[in-house]
């Protein structure tokens, strides 16, 4: 494999997460939550909408690591800093996730910077990946 | 209202066994929409040098999310459940986890704290085997949005 470098830029990923998307993470991951399937119930807390699971879009953050296929990721962190509102339509909500090397540690590992953003802003705080080659 | 702040400290040992299935780690990947063939393949699994087929990186949210709301649901706690948000979530990877990996989780309340009119409450929870092979550190901050301020 070629050198890796401070600054690269990891392959990006676009994906949108529709209503049908929730129900099925919801089932997969067993977070029931109402906030991420019941409209009213989310409305009646005070959120615009139905929202993504936080850990859903964490978990496609994390895709953008594992698909670069450089190493396991052994260390992974992330702020829920901004919900992801799910409309109730087939186009649901579009999420861009991108990476780029960091810092590359002194145990060899390699520190990824993530990226998650919904309508232009960062969903995700302090994303950080670490990778074991 | 204030959380309970002598539930800091607090240690809560494992209640059950997680039994990780294939079929479970299979329909994880899908959810997240990444079918890697390690996760779904024994012998593309094998060829990489797991046991048996891996699980994705955040799999283990299913074991630790079953330990949290077994903490915030203690009405000794005093946390409204419906104005409960995730604030942040990490994991650390000890070793992989693998399909027939039977989980036990220990969770400990790290702090308790207040600011703002918002509540915070952070779980530290280790996962490892039954026979005690740690697999994954986790840590979640919990955010209780202050009611108050809302209506006012």
């Amino acid at each position: 494999m070629s050198e890796i470098a401070v600054g690269d830029v990891l392959p990006e990923l676009r994906v949108r997460i529709t209503r049908a998307d929730l129900v099925r993470y919801a089932g997969a991951a067993l977070d029931f939550n109402p906030i991420h399937w019941n409209e009213a119930f989310a409305k009646g807390v005070g959120l615009p909408d139905v929202i993504a699971h936080g850990m859903l879009t964490m978990a496609l953050a994390g895709r953008v690591v594992t698909g670069w296929g450089v190493g396991a990721l052994v260390d992974y962190q992330a702020r829920f800093t901004r919900p992801v509102v799910v409309p109730n339509d087939d186009t649901g909500a579009l999420v861009e996730l991108s990476g780029k090397v960091g810092a590359i540690l002194e145990d060899g590992t390699i520190r990824v910077d993530l990226s998650a953003k919904f309508d232009g802003r960062a969903v995700l705080g302090k994303a950080i990946a670490i990778v074991r080659p | 209202m204030a959380l309970e702040q002598s539930f800091v400290g607090r240690e809560y040992p494992p209640e059950s066994v997680y039994e990780v299935g294939r079929e479970k780690i299979r329909e994880f990947a899908e959810a997240i929409g990444d079918p890697r063939p390690e996760y779904l393949d024994v012998e593309a699994a094998k060829a990489l040098g797991y046991a048996d087929v891996v699980a994705p990186p955040t799999f283990t949210t299913i074991v630790n999310l079953a330990s949290i709301n077994r903490i915030v649901n203690d009405p000794e706690l005093g946390l409204d459940y419906s104005r409960m948000v995730h604030g942040d979530q990490s994991f650390t990877h000890h070793s992989p986890v693998v399909a027939g990996d039977r989980l036990a989780v220990t969770t400990v309340v790290e702090s308790v704290s207040r600011r703002a009119g918002n509540d915070f409450i952070t779980l530290k929870a280790e996962i490892r085997t039954e026979s005690g092979e740690p697999r994954v550190t986790t840590r979640a901050l919990l955010v209780v949005r202050d009611a108050e301020q809302e209506q006012a």
